[in-house]
């Protein structure tokens, strides 16, 4: 029985891509990499069953082994680090040696079991699929191999559960919810606790890091707006650095603009705090003279 | 070739066609998806717009038709960023495998019956092919989709589009589930899993009604597998920035962009296919001069109108709620979702079972099954309500949790001090130690 050209086309294009993922899988350094090649050799199979017309089979492939287990696969990898490649140390002594001797063992099993196996008579795909491909496998599984069916039912079944009961963890305190911590947060703002959430970093023309505190309405900076961290690393900026930086600016650019700006400057001593006090009350003034000027 | 011939299990006729006419199928179904994307984007727009009563696009083009194309070409021309961290393969492969398996789907959806070239006498089904197992193809296809949205948030190298996609494996797999089996109920129910067949098998009654519980499950799920709101968690702008795609501009934005409008085009079509009746003429117009809105090119038209029905159930949606809570979404899916479809799977099983190997008429069992419904339902109105034990309130305590609180219901306002001063002149001393002590407390 030969394939026709079609077919042959489609293997001979598949199967040495196939075999360069394969080697891929074995030969990449990042495992995210070599998850992708077993993805390209699982779809490509999957595509040689459909062209053998075995649909089922091949759909089947994709939707579970692709779909499904690679997918988790990937998301474990994911999980495990974006950058994480495998050491090539071994953990358990002997490891290579022992997986050597078990895949050769398994190797010899299949081979075994091949060899001796005396296939009956082919019946043609045509006769095969003649009740549509997946009521005829259907037929088969659930007649002549229900047993085997329902044992790797049960066995994946007990595999579930054990997997949910290794993971499960017994919850030793009451659960925290979404109402437990606005009750929390209410009851401590009797003593100086807060409902809301901490102020965002202050955004100035220039600069908008998070190094910078934001300025309250009477325009002093807010310690709070700062990341706990950088203040006690000392990495936070004054606001007043940064003010007199956009004024040193606005100075070069448009002085008429910074000149209100740079007399409040000189009268009011320079200290973080009255800086940016005086820059929003100066910008007051500026206010209350455009109008009368009006 | 392709080789044309009648397959076993599907009702659509291909032995007419030669590689020519797949040929022009494909094109045509091209066309007909990016020209939906950008009409889907417009409408889409504009519905939102109405629903918050305000105009939406209406510059470019009559009735702002244009915008789309107009979004489209200034997404073409902005400037192509890789950034650094990028794994370079991996991100430009990503938006690709997105695009590529949104765009497979629909080669199993049917448009319509037969219909005749005009002025010729070819004869071809309105679809591009069909096989035994054409419903799990297009499950193949969105979750080998899945991988673009993956593989874009890894590649990325960043942490934000690493959350998305994290959270997009765990989403889709999870909602998948639940979707192939709200689909089961009707691969029981045609005996079929060919497209062509189930909507052959919708000629007396759509799915959506007798299986209406598989439905629900199918329109929530499909609504979780395009992430889209209220389940648009891989990319929620208020909490990922927008998740898997923050990293990506231009051309290769617009390709996740494009797949995510397709996927929401191609849900809708399986979903038209499988539970409303595909193209078949809704039910008065079926009716009308012996079926003659079932023939022809009539049938694409009801085709279309149900599946922009569901393109405007996903606005509607979209513009009426807020987004799940991650926790909230997956908990709904695994403890609601799937416990639901899998008891309705073994339900329907059983009345199928009963169908065929008892040999009950399909009458006696929608009855029965009626009945049963009917005093499920009965009973679960009348069954009185499991009061909560008659504890003793607690007393009212205004400063409950170290604030000042209004009564809970069934607790009493005690008498205001105000009120007793005002109608008990001779009472002054009391209230006078009651405001004290209020004072005390506060």
């Amino acid at each position: 029985m030969t394939a026709s050209t079609g077919e042959a086309v489609l293997f001979w294009v598949l199967a040495p891509l196939m075999v360069v993922a394969a080697l891929g899988l074995l030969f990449t350094r990042k495992a995210v990499h070599a998850a992708i090649s077993v993805v390209f050799v699982m779809i490509s199979l999957a595509i040689l069953y459909i062209a053998q017309e075995a649909p089922f089979l091949g759909v089947v492939q994709i939707v579970v082994y692709t779909g499904a287990v690679m997918m988790l696969f990937l998301f474990v990898l994911m999980l495990v680090g974006v950058d994480a490649s495998d050491s090539l140390v071994e953990t358990i002594k002997g490891q290579r040696w022992i997986g050597v001797l078990l895949g050769l063992g398994l190797g010899s099993v299949l081979v075994g079991v091949v060899a001796q196996t005396a296939f009956p008579p082919s019946v043609g795909l045509t006769e095969a699929n003649a009740v549509t491909n997946p009521v005829a496998l259907a037929r088969i599984l659930f007649s002549d191999y229900v047993f085997a069916m329902e044992v790797v039912g049960i066995l994946l079944v007990t595999a579930a559960v054990a997997a949910l009961v290794l993971t499960h963890k017994r919850r030793l305190s009451p659960r925290i919810g979404q109402r437990e911590v606005a009750d929390a947060k209410v009851s401590a703002l009797a003593t100086g606790g807060r409902l809301t959430p901490l102020p965002a970093p202050g955004v100035y023309a220039q600069n908008n890091a998070m190094d910078t505190p934001a300025l309250d309405p009477q325009g002093r900076p807010i310690e709070l707006s700062v990341s706990r961290v950088l203040r006690i690393r000392g990495q936070e900026r004054s606001a007043g650095t940064i003010l007199a930086a956009e004024r040193d600016v606005l100075l070069e650019h448009e002085p008429e603009r910074a000149l209100p700006a740079l007399r409040a400057d000189t009268s009011v001593d320079a200290s973080a705090d009255t800086t940016a006090g005086a820059a929003a009350d100066d910008a007051d003034g500026a206010d209350t003279s455009d109008r009368q000027e009006r | 070739m392709i080789t044309a011939a009648t397959v076993p299990g599907v009702s659509a006729d291909f032995s007419n066609d030669t590689f020519w006419t797949y040929l022009v199928k494909a094109v045509l179904i091209i066309v007909f998806l990016l020209t939906s994307v950008l009409v889907a984007i417009w409408f889409e727009r504009k519905v939102v717009a109405r629903m918050q009563v305000r105009p939406g696009p209406n510059v470019h083009g009559p009735f702002g038709l244009l915008q789309s194309l107009a979004d489209a070409m200034k997404l073409l021309l902005k400037e192509d960023i890789t950034v650094k961290a990028a794994d370079k393969f991996v991100y430009l492969l990503a938006p690709m495998i997105a695009v590529f398996c949104s765009l497979l789907t629909f080669a199993v959806i049917p448009f319509g019956p037969e219909v005749r070239i005009p002025f010729t006498d070819f004869v071809t089904p309105a679809q591009l092919t069909d096989f035994p197992v054409a419903v799990l193809y297009f499950l193949a296809c969105a979750s080998v989709g899945v991988y673009g949205i993956v593989l874009g948030g890894w590649s990325s190298g960043s942490t934000y589009p690493l959350l998305g996609s994290v959270r997009s494996t765990a989403q889709v797999i999870s909602y998948e589930l639940a979707m192939g089996l709200a689909l089961v109920g009707v691969f029981i129910m045609a005996g079929s899993m060919s497209t062509s067949q189930i909507v052959d098998s919708q000629e007396q009654l759509w799915w959506a009604l007798p299986l209406l519980p598989a439905f629900v499950i199918y329109v929530i799920a499909m609504i979780g597998e395009t992430n889209r709101l209220p389940f648009d968690l891989p990319e929620a702008e208020g909490e990922l920035v927008s998740g898997y795609m923050t990293e990506y501009s231009s051309m290769k934005f617009a390709w996740f962009f494009l797949a995510e409008y397709i996927n929401m085009i191609n849900v809708s079509a399986i979903a038209t296919t499988l539970f409303l009746g595909g193209w078949r003429a809704p039910w008065p117009l079926s009716a009308v001069n012996d079926g003659m809105f079932n023939e022809g090119w009539w049938p694409i038209l009801w085709f279309l109108v149900k599946m922009w029905g569901f393109m405007f159930l996903f606005v509607w949606v979209r513009g009426t709620l807020l987004r799940l809570r991650y926790d909230q979404f997956m908990k709904f899916g695994w403890t609601r979702l799937i416990p639901f479809a899998l008891a309705w799977i073994v339900l329907l099983a059983l009345t199928q079972g009963a169908r065929q190997f008892l040999e009950i008429d399909t009458t006696t069992i929608l009855v029965v099954g009626g009945v049963i419904a009917v005093i499920a339902i009965a009973v679960l109105w009348f069954w009185p309500e499991k009061k909560p034990a008659a504890a003793e309130p607690p007393p009212f305590d205004a400063f409950a949790g170290g604030f000042p609180v209004p009564p809970l219901p069934g607790q009493q306002l005690p008498p205001s001090p105000r009120r007793g001063r005002a109608l008990v002149p001779e009472t002054a001393d009391d209230t006078q130690t009651e405001t004290t002590e209020e004072a005390d407390r506060g």
